[in-house]
């Protein structure tokens, strides 16, 4: 056997040998990925209480889930949560990033102190907030005595924050489909906000590095201010990454379930289901008293079919305005 | 003419210089404003941990753990919580910590003083069986780590490397996968672990994530930039294909192992809903769960649930401080940040 006869037999096509390099990673997706994927579909017709398939209903989730106001609710409370989250948090990061990137001393020691919660678990976090968050005796609430400010109910607060400031306005009325997220969901949002930033600020960082310092240089000669070289370089050139940290913030808060796991309640979802979103929502069909994993697959449908769409849009509409 | 022009220059540079300066300022503010909103829920969480029960219930709260402490008769302090205070008598009547005996002592055998509560700690230890959630989940992650090793490398190697009948097709279905949110697929997952019966075992825990998409993702993507002649070279020496793989391939990649190794240790330590529904007993209840359990379990005794979230993120958290840049980079590749 000739050395080009060695060569040629090891390259060609081999599905055998491939197949036993692939089969460990390949059953476990299978089962435990592709599965129940296909499972989630199927079981969303299904009458399935505790584990156990009982019969073929139909659409018949999917008409209850729509008659269900406890489920637009939580659909209402996770947009709001999206809503409160995404574009603080890339401002936020935005903005902290642009600052780590003028050349300034200890870089490091500013990433390395932001992006700490990032490691952190979240069970952890929502206990240190839940504490700080205490009505009668939360950090937040005596800094904010200190600095002349009234103190607030925060988790416990059922109240709409729109409400709450027409009230704190002295207005006597105010509509309540406007009263807005209560100040408990708030509270979660800031905390997401918190634990987030570090991520995007890193990813933000990478990608302000990436812009070349010629492009600054060549604006600073044509006579380009700080607001300008903002506006007209870095912003353009930074939209990929931009639309990175937005899509992959979206897609993370709508899957919020831990922070309102730990942080709201007793009986969680609370104060009077203001906090109850979508995966909680979920979790307590699907696993709580009674266990309606078909009515939970179909919920789980539709929280997927919203990412999948919210992709799909944000990609579309974004990339009109990314420049490559 | 020349003399105003630099004059002019100079005042240009003077100014520009202020203004530079006070933008510089302007960042540093800025930057140190975060750094404290990020700090003060970790000072939070540490200080009340070392608090007393009673500490605890004083609004304003202290930074600082702080106790009162009482002059004994024998000349040393004792820890006491203050029932009231007299001003115009000069005394104050406290209570022993253990809630014995009231007395009423002047203003100056009662004092501050710092004071560090580390029993805390082994309170919060001991009510909960946290040794063995401790060793859950470490046992798990080591599991889990191993197997994505393992597993990564081979799919990635064949992926990569070797030819066969719709190779790609199958690398992007494996990729569509990755798209797909765990709460879709947890109800369906807990089903076939019912079906295997593995419903509160540590295989719940640990087989369904030994396969890691985004593992053999970035592997396979590594993989492809060893050239084919190396791999060529090799054949023509003898070398057979796991050999080159084992020998060649993997410590070529040593970096993006590591990154491999760390976003599976931090996402496997720190994964919370997983477990939750898989596990319903002690024995194989991992970390976080008995962490949230404890918490709600807990209700009012703020110091133990602090010193029980201390001690839970302590060992990331230390491992952070000693190869954060390893660390931030491999999780922000990761795209992990739940």
């Amino acid at each position: 056997m000739t050395w080009l006869e060695t060569l040629r037999r090891k390259k060609a096509m081999d599905p055998i040998t491939a197949a036993l390099y692939i089969v460990p990673a390949g059953i476990v997706v299978v089962v435990f990925r592709m599965i129940p994927i296909a499972s989630a579909f199927v079981l969303s017709f299904f009458d399935v209480k505790m584990g156990r398939v009982r019969g073929f209903i139909g659409l018949a989730h999917y008409v209850r889930l729509f008659q269900d106001p406890t489920f637009f609710n939580s659909l209402g409370t996770t947009a709001y949560y999206v809503i409160g989250v995404v574009p603080a948090s890339l401002f936020l990061s935005l903005f902290l990033a642009v600052l780590l990137n003028q050349k300034i001393r200890g870089l490091g020691f500013y990433r390395t102190i932001y992006f700490l919660p990032v490691v952190t678990s979240l069970v952890a976090i929502s206990m240190v907030w839940k504490w700080i968050f205490h009505p009668r005796l939360g950090l937040l609430n005596y800094v904010f005595e200190k600095i002349g400010g009234n103190s607030l109910l925060w988790l416990e607060e059922p109240r709409g924050i729109f409400e709450m400031a027409a009230g704190g306005l002295g207005w006597e009325w105010w509509p309540e489909a406007l009263s807005g997220p209560s100040l408990a969901l708030v509270a979660v949002v800031i905390v997401a906000i918190w634990r987030g930033i570090g991520y995007n600020i890193v990813i933000f960082l990478a990608g302000l590095q990436n812009i070349p310092d010629q492009y600054y240089e060549a604006a600073r000669i044509d006579g380009a201010n700080t607001r300008g070289l903002f506006w007209r370089v870095t912003w353009p050139l930074l939209s990929p990454t931009t639309f990175y940290v937005m899509l992959s913030t979206t897609i993370v808060s709508f899957q919020v379930f831990t922070q309102i796991y730990l942080m709201t309640g007793p009986p969680v979802g609370g104060p009077m289901g203001t906090t109850k979103v979508i995966v909680y929502y979920l979790f307590e069909k699907g696993f709580d008293a009674g266990g309606n994993m078909g009515y939970a697959s179909a919920v789980a449908l539709i929280l997927f079919g919203i990412i999948l769409t919210l992709t799909l849009i944000q990609r579309r509409v974004v990339e009109s305005r990314v420049y490559y | 003419m020349e003399q105003t022009a630099t004059l002019h220059d100079r005042e240009m540079n003077a100014a520009y210089r202020v203004k530079r300066g006070l933008g510089r300022g302007g960042v540093y503010a800025g930057l140190m404003i975060g750094v404290i909103l990020m700090i003060v829920p970790f000072w939070w969480m540490l200080a009340t941990s070392l608090k007393s029960p009673i500490e605890i219930l004083e609004f304003p709260p202290t930074w600082i753990p702080t106790g009162q402490f009482a002059r004994t008769d024998a000349g040393g302090w004792e820890e006491v919580y203050i029932v009231s205070r007299d001003a115009d008598a000069g005394t104050v009547t406290v209570r022993t910590a253990d809630g014995g005996a009231q007395s009423v002592l002047p203003e100056l055998d009662v004092q501050s003083r710092f004071r560090l509560r580390f029993a805390n700690y082994v309170e919060a230890w001991n009510q909960a069986p946290f040794a063995r959630y401790y060793f859950n989940t470490v046992f798990v992650t080591i599991f889990v780590v191993i197997g994505v090793l393992i597993t990564s490398s081979l799919a990635a190697y064949a992926f990569a490397r070797m030819r066969f009948w719709g190779r790609d097709n199958i690398f992007l279905v494996f990729l569509s996968m990755m798209m797909v949110p765990q709460p879709v697929y947890i109800v369906p997952s807990y089903i076939v672990l019912v079906k295997l019966g593995w419903i509160d075992t540590y295989q719940a825990l640990i087989i369904p994530w030994l396969a890691h998409i985004f593992s053999i993702f970035l592997l396979r993507q590594h993989f492809k930039t060893i050239p084919d002649d190396l791999y060529d070279a090799a054949i023509i020496d003898g070398c057979s294909r796991f050999a080159f793989l084992w020998r060649i391939m993997l410590p070529l990649s040593k970096a993006v192992l590591v990154a491999v190794v760390i976003f599976t240790v931090v996402g496997t330590w720190n994964s919370f809903l997983w477990p939750l529904v898989m596990t319903n007993t002690p024995e194989v209840r991992p970390l976080q769960v008995g962490l949230a359990r404890f918490s709600q379990e807990q209700g009012t005794s703020h110091e133990l649930m602090m010193a029980a979230a201390a001690f839970s993120v302590a060992p990331l958290i230390v491992a952070y401080f000693f190869a954060q840049k390893q660390i931030i980079q491999s999780l922000a590749t990761s795209g992990m940040k739940s």
